[in-house]
């Protein structure tokens, strides 16, 4: 029937196309997996469900609700529509102030209150997180 | 005023230089024997005109004329003049000007350097560099010209972004410039070589030196923003798969990958498809990294301006440029069919293709993380991240069979070669795995996949210094490469494992205790610099018996009006301790994050001895 070289050709082939498969199954998977989505505080309350999935939710820090510990750091993340308590204890970057734009990133433990794990660093005083702005622009 | 004036002229000019290149090169191609020495000529003018603007921009930061809006928006007086130079090319306006000025730089080398090779074939690659060239001249001048006036004149600028006031990134755009545009010579050569039939092992000896060059400088270029990173953005570690480093570390892969694939076609005239498919991609991806951090989709400090425009440009003439090469690769490109290129299953060929999958299975992996948020967000509006566990998971079981075949690819022999007589290497590998599982052992990690992972790592390591020191022919080029790669990963794998840290929020005078540390703020100290005026904080760290002092920093700048935060690190060869404090707005509490990194210096060190591989096989070549 077919020569050797031929069979030869065929194996390699379905082996390449099956470990491509494969890898764009493993890829997709573990992408739905890891997955982080954006939140603002008036998407979180329309949530149906609490999932324990990691979130990032961003707004702004309300003027005159940091409130810091020892140990944490407390704070109201707002979309001026709705509010967010936020409790933190990590190292917070150097932007992170009162009536800036912020973007915490961790657990939501009930729908106005979220534990953060992770609040991310921005590096320019004018800088307004994408999300952020699209949040404020929509309400 | 003056400088701004010759720098924008000049700019004029070189494109129209572009023409008369153009024109001799189509009609050297057509007729002539021998190469016309007119486009080299004309390609010094060119190269000239664009260091007399380059050199336009340099001096009018210099002396502060804030009648260009590019110095107005980036500069300050109080800036110290080192700044004041390197924030020349810290924009988006001046960084593209060193991207031209790169890519004439590297066309006219070329020119110079390749005399003894087919004429075609150096006409030919001149002209694809020219289209580059135009596109990116162009762009300058249409999109993003360097040298707008302000009027009237403003007294004094916005200043430069002081987290980008800093050595480290001051030399970190040129030095990945370079490779990013070496790349454009590569890409331009294999579209005239695959032209031109003149893919051959001459051809391979004379493009390695050029794929050499530019792994060696993006190598050291994405070395130098990961140690920025390291110390500046005050997290403590050295990578984030923050998109702006994948689009830097997507064309490393894919140039990586060329430059084993390049070997091949030198020693056995087998691959060209996959050296010119690599060409092309590793081109495209530089563009495409551009494209991604200056259009101001990602958004980061690389981002310097949100100008769709700009980005609607870069990309058109990305596709461009894509449409063009893979028309030249489908219609020129003629698969070879002769004996020679036959190699068996056990061979170097194969092992090398073996890499080549596994490269490109990463690359895909970085790929996918950076793209999908953003297509996702074109499509569907909903926004996402994609974190380092999606990385983790889909690179690390990989990375177990990878660093194996790296270990024996090396072994093998050209063509056909026996597993034979190479029961050593099973008991080596056996002897890792056995010593990974003894350090592991006492930690509260996953064992299993952490053991044969630090074990592969391991047998890498013993593998290229058993070579290095026993084996009589010997690749040292490569097997220095390889060597840093394996103590890359261990490095890696132990700063993850033993690094410890702790968070607190301190007053002056404040004392932080646990089972492991004693933290001790003693004092706070104001002192005015230049252009900031510095906070430092005096810390006394207590851990066993080894007491010791950090003194991290806040700077408040006047213009900008930021504040950065500069970690205080003591390094040593086993470790790093690190510590960077925050303010919190109109508090007492100053926000402290202590670190103990484990091996932090020998990343940088292995990356290092990495591009070095590189390096040596410039000096390291057989006489002729």
């Amino acid at each position: 029937m077919y020569g050797r070289k031929v069979k030869l050709r065929f194996f390699f082939i379905v082996l390449i196309l099956l470990s491509l498969i494969l890898s764009v199954f493993l890829i997709l998977k573990s992408l739905e997996e890891n997955v982080v989505y954006f939140k603002s505080p008036s998407d979180v309350k329309l949530i149906g469900k609490l999932e324990n999935k990691k979130i990032r939710i961003g707004g702004m820090v309300k003027k005159n609700s940091i409130k810091i510990s020892s140990n944490d750091i407390n704070f109201i993340i707002t979309d001026f529509k709705n509010e967010i308590n936020v409790i933190y204890s990590g190292a917070v970057p150097n932007l992170f102030s009162e009536g800036k734009g912020v973007v915490a990133e961790g657990y939501l433990k009930d729908r106005s209150y979220f534990e953060a794990s992770k609040i991310l660093a921005k590096h320019d005083e004018n800088y307004m997180p994408p999300e952020v702005k699209k949040a404020l622009e929509e309400k | 005023m003056l400088y701004s004036s010759i720098g924008y002229y000049a700019l004029i000019f070189g494109l129209m230089i572009s023409f008369p290149i153009f024109f001799f090169s189509i009609k050297n191609y057509k007729n002539d024997e021998v190469l016309d020495n007119k486009i080299i000529n004309f390609s010094f003018i060119q190269l000239i005109l664009v260091i007399l603007s380059f050199l336009g921009l340099i001096l009018s930061f210099l002396f502060s004329d804030f009648s260009n809006e590019t110095v107005f928006n980036n500069s300050h007086t109080t800036k110290p003049i080192f700044y004041k130079i390197t924030g020349t090319w810290g924009n988006h306006e001046g960084s593209l000007l060193l991207w031209l000025l790169v890519l004439t730089l590297f066309i006219f080398i070329f020119l110079i350097k390749t005399k003894s090779l087919l004429k075609k074939y150096r006409v030919l690659t001149v002209l694809f560099q020219q289209i580059i060239i135009i596109g990116f001249f162009v762009f300058l001048i249409t999109t993003s010209n360097p040298f707008n006036y302000v009027f009237p004149t403003p007294n004094e600028g916005l200043g430069l972004n002081p987290i980008l006031q800093d050595p480290a990134l001051a030399i970190h755009p040129p030095i990945l410039y370079l490779g990013y545009v070496g790349s454009s010579i590569i890409f331009s050569s294999v579209l005239a070589a695959t032209v031109t039939k003149y893919i051959s092992k001459i051809w391979a000896t004379h493009i390695k030196n050029w794929i050499l060059v530019s792994w060696i400088f993006l190598t050291l270029g994405i070395l130098l923003g990961s140690i920025w990173a390291y110390y500046e953005l005050g997290w403590g570690g050295f990578w984030f798969w923050d998109p702006v480093e994948n689009v830097s570390l997507m064309p490393w892969l894919a140039l990586t990958t060329l430059l084993h694939c390049i070997l091949v076609l030198e020693k056995r005239s087998t691959l060209s498809s996959w050296v010119i498919i690599l060409s092309i991609t590793t081109f495209s991806l530089s563009m495409c990294g551009t494209f991604l951090v200056r259009s101001g989709i990602l958004n980061s400090v690389h981002t310097f301006a949100n100008d769709p425009e700009r980005g609607v440009f870069i990309l058109t003439f990305l596709f461009i440029l894509i449409f063009i090469s893979l028309f030249i690769f489908f219609v020129f490109h003629k698969i070879e069919k002769n004996s020679s290129s036959l190699f068996a299953l056990i061979s170097k060929e194969t092992s090398i293709l073996i890499n080549n999958w596994f490269m490109m299975y990463f690359l895909s992996v970085v790929l996918i993380g950076t793209i999908y948020p953003i297509l996702l967000d074109v499509i569907s509006s909903q926004q996402i991240s994609v974190g380092p566990p999606f990385y983790h998971k889909l690179m690390i079981p990989f990375l177990i069979p990878f660093l194996i075949f790296m270990a024996i690819g090396p072994q093998l022999k050209w063509i056909k070669s026996k597993l034979e007589g190479k029961i050593n290497f099973l008991i080596l590998f056996l002897l890792s795995i056995l010593l990974s599982f003894f350090i592991l052992k006492s930690l509260s990690v996953k064992l299993l996949v952490n053991t044969i992972l630090i074990g592969s790592a391991f047998y890498l390591f013993f593998v290229t210094v058993k070579d290095f020191l026993f084996k009589k022919i010997k690749n040292v080029s490569q097997n220095l490469s390889h060597f840093g790669f394996s103590l890359l990963i261990l490095s890696i794998l132990f700063n993850n494992f033993f690094s410890s840290e702790v968070i607190t929020n301190l007053k002056v005078g404040e004392k932080f205790i646990s089972d492991k540390f004693q933290i001790t703020f003693s004092d706070l100290k104001k002192t005015d610099e230049k252009n900031y005026i510095s906070f430092t904080g005096f810390f006394l760290i207590k851990e066993k018996d080894n007491e010791i002092k950090l003194n991290p920093e806040l700077r408040v700048y006047n213009q900008p009006n930021i504040i950065t935060s500069e970690a205080d690190i003591k390094t040593s060869f086993l470790e790093d301790k690190f510590i960077t404090m925050n303010t919190v707005q109109n508090e007492e509490f100053f926000n402290i994050r202590y670190q103990v990194k484990p091996f932090m210096i020998w990343i940088w060190i292995s990356v290092l001895l990495i591009s070095m591989g590189g390096a040596l096989s410039f000096f390291n070549r057989k006489p002729k």
